[in-house]
């Protein structure tokens, strides 16, 4: 059946055309020459004062990917992109040396107020009224790191962080100041070898977040990083590396935005997640890069590798994407399950629109003993745009007892765009257990049965169980995105097809 | 991937082929056709896990090279050939046996065939000219290199007409036999034409001889289903267990059409079964299912392609594997829903039973729409026998091998089920049976 009114009208609402953070941010930059060589490669690394073995890996991974051809499999089309007339270093010229946020050059920070991410260590955001009667809880607290065109320009709360033990900085920084844990840890769940935009950025990098949860501790507050491409003709490459030692726990949200421009951007970044044994990494995202306009002009390519790794017993990453922006989005958040009795999650809203092409989804490969992990996607798509959701189940011989739940409905709206569901179950041990499900009604008829008995539509119970699913992770998300991310989510199911 | 892969192997099939293109029937249009498909195979070679569609199928690895191509059958390959159809008949069927690649008139029954039923060899309507019937048997995709190899190579097949309205009684059975002296290819190409108002049964059995060796089956099939009409489709492929079985089969359905097919793999080292259904009229119907039971080193490859062109058309697939030891089990199937076609239903359940650790299982169910007022839907699933289920039959006595074989039969049931005559249902039971009597 078609799409509900309620749903065609929530969709157009965010619509290409309503895109709200297209503005440019008039600054003057600081930038590297134009195109890619070996020494574009030393000059992203002298700029980021970087030790010598930082360097020759960056420069393995800039040789190896010479010799690479640029993948095609994916269902996106684009023309082809000239990796010599780009940017690869841009960074807004600094006044002097900071010592304080304060001292920040006040275009910054407004462009940030603008798009509703204070870097002031405030306490709440805008908008949100405290408890009434209670008391501002720490939990409220969000630590920023704000990543403008290729740098960190701010990272918030960074002393009431260390008192807890938790790091959390720019990772060049972070190259310079814990040289051992970047060294034990970069490229050990994305190689520089991975595919061709992951051994790109590996090369090119310019900044990016990085988080090191000592054992036993729960992270104090939200981390987040909001990257923002401001730059005309500039690439960002930014690399996060997020490790969670023995029984920690953090919660890591994302947020993107760029400019309205009438050419393409390419935003190719890597996300390495590392747990250890006992450890808990819950990732969001809201990925809200310029889509182009109407009629398909302009917007950023969004090639991005990010991957979990539960290396520990009992370990747990989660990721939640919300998408709605890019032109182009080509990324499959995954979970490599390697520890016994790890779990991996992954909830992912694609919502396309205009002529935006989602290529998306997850991969979730089962190595250890009892590992579990459930997908949970829906994509909608409106306008003229492509929606597909492609995924990797995939258990090893000796993942004895793996479990897999997939659920994942697209929606069409209009007979100008495509969902598409492209699913790999790929099982190489009798005692996996995978289902796959693409209709609504099967997600448990226990649950649904009991509310339907108690009164809710089959519609409405669909809905609650899905929302159970995704809103404790949701909430998690900064106000501005959660708002906007609870609307989304409340779209019917209704007339969603496999 | 567009590297033009030139092996020792390649250069020695086009040279086989330079050898053997004039003796192919066909003239004129149908040999430029031939030379086309080859050039079109030559460009992508044995297609690798590098392509999408053959990412769990690797002919380079699992096949290596095209054999040489069969000679005609002798005298004493078409005796070896008799006794093997004979312990395959199916009762009051006609036959239509293929020997190496060739028809097989003798082994065949075609005196007082019915009424509106024509059945003639391929390399007859080649060589006789037959513009229209040659061309519509050589529509195929030549961007799937193995049917553009198929189509170059195909040495014979047959050529079946029911005319309007006419509504068959005896089933047609179609048998593959290979004779078996040396390790050869056949290429086969068949094509089965019904008209409006029509209904027919065809059954298909790829099998060998007794002692056959190592062999390679490259089979064919194009069929076009008018207006309103019905065929009932089962195919069986029973191959010796390290015979290679590449076929496809391309199917077109009229408005009203409905098209069952059901297939069982249970013989063959690698097979690879490629349907391509298209419902071209509206209001038509596609119940498309299978069963792959398959144990030692077999590789099953099932991959379908439904394409629903038009609006109110309905499909259903059901699929079921068991894998045993260290096999591997292939199912992809692709549901498109075109811009115009709305009003689809479609339906796909692929499910995967593994017996052993060492037993692979790989589902590709996926889905391309483009259409917003459809009923998709796709699930698959796969697991081991429920412990519960054995123990508690084992608990009332039941010995473990005949518990599996109990909770076996019950999970490829429901697509045998789908079979619409009593007789060929009957088969399918009893070729499962024995595969599961083998095992225990």
């Amino acid at each position: 059946m078609p799409a509900v009114q309620e749903t065609v009208e929530r969709v157009r609402r965010i619509d290409v055309d309503q895109y709200r953070y297209g503005f440019e941010t008039v600054i003057e930059s600081d930038k590297a020459p134009k195109g890619l060589s070996e020494d574009t490669v030393r000059f992203i690394s002298a700029k980021k004062d970087e030790p010598a073995w930082m360097l020759e890996w960056r420069l393995e991974a800039f040789r190896r990917w010479l010799t690479m051809t640029e993948p095609t499999w994916a269902r996106v089309n684009y023309p082809k992109i000239d990796y010599q007339d780009l940017y690869y270093y841009a960074a807004p010229k600094p006044k002097k040396t900071l010592s304080s946020i304060d001292e920040i050059d006040p275009v910054i920070l407004k462009t940030y107020e603008k798009l509703g991410i204070p870097l002031r260590e405030v306490a709440i955001l805008e908008g949100v009224e405290p408890p009434a009667g209670g008391e501002q809880t720490p939990s409220r607290k969000i630590a920023v790191d704000a990543v403008f065109d290729s740098v960190s320009v701010a990272t918030t709360f960074k002393a009431e962080l260390k008192k807890a033990g938790v790091i959390f900085m720019p990772i060049s920084e972070a190259i310079r100041e814990h040289p051992e844990l970047v060294q034990k840890y970069l490229g050990t769940v994305v190689p520089t070898s991975d595919n061709y935009f992951a051994t790109l950025n590996s090369a090119v990098f310019s900044d990016g977040s990085f988080v090191y949860v000592p054992p036993g501790v729960r992270c104090p507050m939200e981390l987040s990083t909001y990257f923002r491409i401001n730059e005309r003709n500039t690439g960002q490459f930014e690399r996060t590396l997020i490790i969670a030692d023995k029984g920690s726990y953090v919660s890591y949200l994302e947020g993107c935005t760029a400019p309205q421009r009438d050419e393409n951007q390419l935003h190719a970044a890597v996300v390495e997640l590392v747990a250890l044994d006992d450890a808990e990494i819950k990732y969001s995202t809201v990925q809200n890069w310029y889509p182009g306009n109407s009629e398909g002009k302009g917007g950023i390519y969004n090639f991005v590798t990010k991957r979990g790794d539960c290396r520990g017993r009992n370990s747990k990453i989660s990721w939640t994407q919300v998408e709605t922006g890019s032109a182009i989005t080509w990324k499959y958040p995954s979970c490599i399950l390697r520890g016994d009795n790890s779990s991996g999650e992954f909830y992912s809203i694609a919502i396309s629109n205009g002529f935006q092409q989602v290529d998306s989804g997850t991969k979730m490969i089962h190595l250890g003993k009892n590992t579990s992990s459930r997908i949970i996607s829906k994509g909608i798509a409106a306008g003229k745009s492509q929606n597909t959701y492609r995924g990797l189940v995939s258990a090893h011989r000796k993942a004895t007892g793996a479990r897999n739940y997939t659920a994942c409905d697209s929606l069409l709206i209009g007979d100008k765009c495509g969902a598409h569901t492209v699913p790999y179950v790929e099982a190489k041990n009798s005692s996996a257990t995978f289902e796959h499900e693409a209709t609504t009604s099967k997600i448990s008829e226990d649950v649904l049965f009991y509310c339907i008995q108690r009164g809710l539509s089959q519609e409405e119970a669909v809905g609650l169980v899905v929302n159970g699913f995704v809103k404790d992770v949701l909430q998690q998300l900064p106000m501005e995105f959660a708002v906007e991310a609870q609307k989304l989510i409340s779209i019917s199911l209704e007339g969603s097809v496999g | 991937m567009n590297v033009v892969a030139k092996t020792e192997t390649g250069r020695a099939l086009g040279d086989a082929f330079a050898v053997v293109r004039d003796r192919l029937p066909g003239k004129g249009k149908i040999a430029d056709q031939r030379r086309a498909a080859f050039e079109a195979y030559e460009r992508a070679g044995l297609p690798h896990r590098r392509i999408e569609d053959w990412k769990y199928t690797d002919l380079r690895v699992l096949m290596r090279e095209v054999l040489p191509l069969a000679p005609a059958p002798d005298v004493a390959a078409l005796s070896r050939a008799a006794a093997a159809v004979k312990a395959h008949g199916i009762d009051d069927a006609v036959r239509l046996v293929l020997v190496d690649g060739a028809f097989a008139p003798d082994l065949s029954d075609l005196g007082k065939l019915e009424k509106g039923l024509s059945i003639r060899a391929l390399r007859e309507v080649l060589d006789g000219g037959d513009g229209a019937l040659s061309e519509q048997a050589f529509t195929s995709d030549t961007t799937n290199p193995m049917i553009a190899l198929n189509s170059a190579m195909a040495t014979d097949g047959v050529v079946i007409e029911v005319a309007n309205g006419t509504v068959l009684g005896k089933p047609l059975h179609v048998v593959h036999v290979a004779s078996g002296a040396a390790p050869v290819a056949m290429f086969t190409r068949s094509l089965l034409r019904l008209g409006r108002d029509t209904g027919a049964t065809l059954v298909e059995s790829y099998l060998a001889a007794e002692g056959a060796k190592a062999y390679q089956a490259h089979d064919g099939l194009v069929v076009a289903i008018g207006d309103n009409a019905r065929l009932d489709h089962v195919r069986f492929v029973e191959d010796t267990v390290d015979a290679f079985n590449i076929s496809s089969a391309t199917v077109t359905l009229g408005a009203h059409a409905h098209f069952n097919t059901f297939g069982m793999t249970t013989g063959g080292h690698v097979s690879r079964y490629e349907l391509t259904v298209a419902c071209a009229g509206e209001h038509s119907k596609v119940e498309t299912n299978g069963v792959n039971l398959i144990n030692g080193k077999q590789h099953a490859d099932t991959t379908l392609f439904m394409d629903h062109a038009v609006p109110n058309c309905a499909s259903r697939e059901i699929f079921r594997a068991v894998v045993d030891d260290r096999a591997h089990s292939v199912f992809q199937g692709r549901i498109i829903v075109r811009p115009d076609a709305q009003k689809t239903d479609a339906k796909m359940m692929t499910r995967a039973l593994l017996l052993s650790d060492d037993a692979e299982a790989d589902n590709k169910p996926e889905l391309e729409i483009f259409a917003d007022d459809v009923t998709c839907g796709h699930g698959a699933t796969t697991g081991a026998l429920d412990e519960s289920l054995l123990f508690y039959m084992r608990a009332r006595g039941l010995p473990e091998k005949e518990a599996q074989a109990l909770l076996i039969q019950a999970f490829v049931g429901e697509a045998i089920e789908t079979i619409a005559s009593d007789a060929l249902r009957e088969v399918a039971i009893a070729t499962a049976r024995r595969w599961l009597e083998a095992r225990a």
